[in-house]
C-alpha cells in the first residue's frame, strides 16, 4: 500500500472539497467503505494472521496445538540454505526470463511492425503462447516437447547428433526458464508493438530525408521512444514472473534436487510437504518484506522515468 | 466530473455488499453440522490416490453398483497424486475440517493418525458388529501394518510389496536367466548386458523425489546392504558406510543402465515405459503386475517376475497398502463405513472380476483371493509371487541390524514426511548429476540431525 502512495503525488489538495462539514465528508466516503472493508478483509487480515503464525511452532502432522516460539522461525529462515537457494533461483529465473523475453519481444515487434501479406495471421500466431493456460503450457512442454524418449525436441535435434537428452533432468532450470520466455515473449512483443505504432510517422520520414539508415533511425529515434514501453514491460513481466509456480510444479516439481525450487515453490513445499505452518508463515513474511523493498526501488525508478517523459 | 452521479455510486455500494454477502455465505456453507446417523443415507466424500485400480475400477463401480445398492448414499471422489493426497488428507484430518469422510491412507499414516486420535477404531466400531466382513481373511502383514494397539484403523483396498519385472524375450535373446531370488550384483550384471541406449534401458528405477517415490525403492536397497536411517539411539546413519554404499550402487545403476531422465520418473511414468517395451527390467510395486496384465497385454506375455533383489538380507521387498479409513468425528460415518466395507470386501472382488476379469482384481489384501481357483488361474503368472513377497516383508524388522523404528521403505515418525522428501530431493539431484552421492547424503544427514533423539522417538 505504501508503495502505491509513493507513486502518485498526493492529489488531495485539489480533490478535498473545501468547507464541507465532517458529516458531508463521511457521506462522500460512505460509498467507498464496502470496497475498502472488503479489501481489508481479504488482504490485511490474512496478513496479520500470517504474522501471528510466524511466531508460532505449529505443525499439521502433530496433534500438538500451536505454541509461541519467538523468533525461532525467522532464525531458521535466515540460516536455511534452502531459503537462500530458492531466493537466488527466483532472482535468476525472473531476470533471465524477463530480459530474454524482452529482447525477443522487441525483435518480433519490429518485424511485425512492417506491412506484409498475412500480417494479422502471423500476429495472432505469435500471441498464442501468452493465451495458453500456464498449466497447459507447462504440461505440453514437460511431455510432448521435452520428454527424453518421446519428446519432439530430441526428435528434431536427432540429425545433429543429440540423443535422448533428459532436458528436465540435465537442464532443468534452463528448461523452466525456456518455458517462461516462450510464454512471456508475446506479452513483451505486444507492449513494444503498441509503442512502435504510436510513433509519429513524420519524424521517421524526416529521418529518412536526412539520410539516416534503418539502424541509425532505430538507435536514435525508435529506441528512445520505446524506452517507457520497454520499462513497463519489464516491470509487469517481473511482477508476474517472480511468482511463477505452474511451470515449476508441473515440469520439474522443484527438482532435480532443488535445482528449480523458487520461492513460491519453496513456500508451497513448506506447507504441503513439511506441514510447517510457522516456518512457512515466517518465510512468507520475509518474502513480502523483500518484495516491498525491491518494488519500492523499482517503482520509484520507473515513476521518475515516466514523469521525465511527460515533462 | 469529479464525482459520478449518485445512482452509479449507490449501485457500486450494492455490488460490494452483495460480494461481501456472497463471501459470508461461502464461508458459512462449509459446516452444515451433523446429519442423522442413519447409515443408509448421506454423502460419502472419499479422498483417493489416482492410480489405475481406483480411477479405472473403484470410481466407476461406485457409481454403477454401490449407489444402486444404497440409493440413499451419494459417493463423491477427490482424486490426487500420491504426494498431494498426503498433503490434502493431513490438512483435513489434523485440522478436523472433515471435508472427507473417507480417506485413503497407508501403513505410514494409519498408526500415526490413530495414535493422535484422528481415526475411527474400525475394529471396535464396525467390524465387531459386522461378521460378514471377515477381517480374519486379511493378509496378516497387511492387517498388522494398519493396526494400532491390535485394532484396525484402516482396511486395505489393495496391498503390495516390491518385486522385479523383466522381459523374458530379451533375457532369452541375451542368453540370460533371472533367478527366482536374485541378488543386486546379478541384477547389475544383467542390466549391463541388456542396456541398449536409445532403445531399451537395462533397468528402470524410480528417481522422482519423494519418500513414497525414489526413496521407497532406494530404502529397500539400503536395508539389504545393511544400512538404516537411525541406530538404536536415534542417531541418523545416512553417512554410515552401508548407507553410502547402497546409495552409490543405486545411483550408479540408474545413471549407467537406467532410463534417461530418471529423476522425474515414478510408478506411473515407469509403468508407461515398461508397457511400451523400453525397459529390460523394472523394480517396482507388485501391483504393477495387475496393470501390466490389463493395460499392456503384449508386454504381459513376455513378462517374468522375480523377488525383490537382495544383498545381505534374505528378503528386501517393501510393504504398502492403499487402505480406507474414517476420520474421527465426521458426519454420515455410518454411510462411510458402508462404502469402506463395500470397497474392501470379497464381494467387491467378484464385481471387478465380472466386469474387468479376474486378473484385474485388486491384489494383496485377502487370503481368500489367493485361494480362489479362478484367480489362481487368471493371475497364475504373478499371484503366488505377489503373495510370497507380501508375506516375507517385515516392517518391524526391516534391516540387517536392529532399528528403533517400524517401516521398510519409510520410518514411521511424523518428521519422516519432511525428512524423507528432503533426502529424496537430494538423491534425485544425485541421479540427475547435479551433485555427488556424498554431497546428497551429507545434506540428508544434516537434515536428519536437526531433530533430537527425544523428538524422533516421540518421547
Amino acid at each position: 500500500m505504501t508503495v502505491l502512495e509513493d507513486l502518485a503525488p498526493p492529489p488531495e489538495v485539489e480533490v478535498k472539497p473545501r468547507g464541507v462539514s465532517r458529516r458531508e465528508r463521511w457521506q462522500l466516503r460512505l460509498p467507498l467503505l464496502p470496497a475498502l472493508i472488503y479489501t481489508i478483509v481479504v488482504t490485511q487480515i490474512p496478513f496479520l494472521v500470517t504474522l501471528w503464525y510466524s511466531f508460532q511452532s505449529y505443525f499439521w502432522n502433530t496433534p500438538a496445538p500451536a505454541s509461541f516460539n519467538g523468533l525461532a522461525n525467522y532464525k531458521t529462515v535466515f540460516t536455511s540454505p534452502a531459503f537462500r537457494g530458492s531466493l537466488v533461483r527466483s532472482v535468476v529465473m525472473t531476470v533471465v526470463a524477463v530480459i530474454v523475453a524482452m529482447i525477443l519481444g522487441v525483435l518480433f515487434a519490429v518485424l511485425l511492425d512492417r506491412k506484409f501479406l498475412g500480417r494479422s495471421v502471423v500476429r495472432t500466431l505469435m500471441i498464442t503462447p501468452f493465451l495458453v493456460m500456464p498449466a497447459a503450457a507447462a504440461l505440453v512442454w514437460a511431455g510432448p516437447m521435452l520428454d527424453p524418449q518421446f519428446g519432439l525436441l530430441n526428435y528434431l535435434l536427432q540429425p545433429f547428433g543429440v540423443h535422448h537428452v533428459a532436458w528436465l533432468s540435465t537442464h532443468a532450470l534452463g528448461s523452466v526458464i525456456l518455458v517462461m520466455i516462450w510464454q512471456w515473449t508475446p506479452f513483451m512483443m505486444l507492449i513494444v508493438l503498441a509503442g512502435l505504432q504510436s510513433q509519429p510517422s513524420d519524424t521517421l520520414e524526416a529521418a529518412k530525408v536526412d539520410g539516416a539508415g534503418p539502424f541509425a533511425t532505430f538507435r536514435e529515434l525508435t529506441f528512445p521512444h520505446l524506452r517507457p514501453y520497454i520499462e513497463l514491460g519489464i516491470l509487469l513481466g517481473s511482477i508476474y514472473l517472480v511468482n511463477v509456480f505452474d511451470a515449476v510444479r508441473l515440469m520439474t516439481n522443484g527438482g532435480p534436487g532443488t535445482a528449480t525450487t523458487n520461492l513460491p515453490f519453496y513456500l508451497f513445499q513448506q506447507v504441503n510437504n513439511a506441514f510447517d505452518i510457522g516456518g512457512a508463515a515466517a518465510t512468507g513474511v520475509v518474502t513480502v518484506i523483500l518484495t516491498i523493498i525491491v518494488a519500492t526501488f523499482a517503482l520509484r525508478m520507473f515513476a521518475r522515468v515516466f514523469q521525465f517523459e511527460e515533462a | 466530473m469529479r464525482y459520478p452521479p449518485v445512482r452509479l455510486r449507490a449501485l457500486g455500494a450494492v455490488g460490494c455488499v452483495a460480494a461481501l454477502a456472497a463471501l459470508a455465505a461461502c464461508s458459512s456453507g462449509g459446516s452444515s453440522g451433523n446429519s442423522g446417523s442413519n447409515s443408509n443415507s448421506g454423502t460419502v466424500t472419499v479422498a483417493v490416490v489416482s492410480n489405475p485400480l481406483i480411477t479405472g475400477q473403484m470410481i466407476p463401480l461406485a457409481k454403477s453398483n454401490f449407489e444402486k445398492q444404497y440409493p440413499g448414499i451419494k459417493v463423491k471422489f477427490a482424486t490426487y497424486t500420491e504426494g498431494d493426497l498426503r498433503a490434502a488428507i493431513e490438512k483435513n484430518v489434523s485440522t478436523h475440517s472433515n471435508a472427507f469422510n473417507v480417506v485413503m491412507i497407508g501403513p505410514y499414516e494409519a498408526p500415526l493418525f490413530a495414535k493422535n486420535g484422528w481415526l475411527t477404531d474400525l475394529s471396535k466400531q464396525y467390524i465387531a458388529s459386522d461378521p460378514g466382513y471377515d477381517a480374519a481373511d486379511l493378509l496378516p502383514p497387511i492387517a498388522k501394518a494398519l493396526s494400532y494397539k491390535g485394532d484396525l484403523y484402516a482396511v486395505p483396498f489393495y496391498g503390495e510389496s516390491s518385486m522385479m519385472f523383466y522381459n523374458k524375450t530379451l533375457f532369452q535373446q541375451a542368453g540370460l536367466t533371472m533367478p527366482h531370488n536374485p541378488t543386486w550384483a546379478q541384477v547389475e550384471g544383467f542390466a549391463a548386458k541388456l542396456n541398449q541406449p536409445g532403445k531399451v534401458s537395462g533397468i528402470c528405477l524410480r528417481g522422482l523425489a519423494g519418500w513414497g517415490d525414489n526413496m521407497a525403492a532406494l530404502d529397500t536397497v539400503v536395508n539389504t546392504f545393511g544400512g538404516q536411517w537411525f541406530d538404536m539411539n536415534w542417531k541418523p546413519q545416512l553417512t554410515s558406510p552401508p548407507f553410502v554404499e547402497a546409495t552409490n550402487f543405486y545411483v550408479n545403476l540408474v545413471r549407467k543402465y537406467g532410463e534417461p531422465g530418471a529423476s522425474n520418473d515414478s510408478f506411473n511414468q515407469l509403468l508407461t515405459l515398461y508397457g511400451q517395451g523400453k525397459c529390460a527390467m523394472w523394480y517396482d510395486a507388485t501391483v504393477a503386475a495387475t496393470s501390466i496384465a490389463t493395460t499392456y497385454p503384449d508386454v504381459y506375455k513376455q513378462t517374468g517376475y522375480a523377488l525383490a533383489p537382495v544383498n545381505k538380507t534374505k528378503a528386501s521387498g517393501w510393504l504398502w497398502t492403499w487402505s480406507l479409513g474414517i476420520p474421527q468425528g465426521v458426519s454420515d460415518s455410518g454411510a462411510a463405513w458402508k462404502f469402506v466395507s463395500w470397497a474392501t470386501s470379497k464381494q467387491y472382488d467378484e464385481l471387478v472380476a465380472a466386469k474387468y476379469g479376474w486378473s484385474a482384481v485388486p491384489p494383496g489384501t485377502r487370503t481368500s483371493l489367493y485361494n480362489n481357483p479362478k484367480y489362481q488361474q487368471a493371475a497364475k503368472a504373478f499371484a503366488s509371487i505377489t503373495q510370497e513377497s507380501i508375506n516375507s516383508a517385515d516392517p518391524e524388522h526391516p534391516t540387517l541390524n536392529p532399528v528403533p523404528y517400524v517401516g521398510v521403505q519409510y520410518v514411521d515418525i511424523p518428521q519422516f514426511e519432511s525428512l524423507g522428501l528432503t533426502v529424496g530431493q537430494q538423491i534425485a539431484g544425485a541421479i540427475a548429476g547435479t551433485e555427488s552421492v556424498n554431497q546428497a547424503l551429507q545434506a540428508g544427514q544434516s537434515a536428519a540431525s536437526q531433530y533430537t533423539p527425544a523428538q524422533l522417538s516421540g518421547g
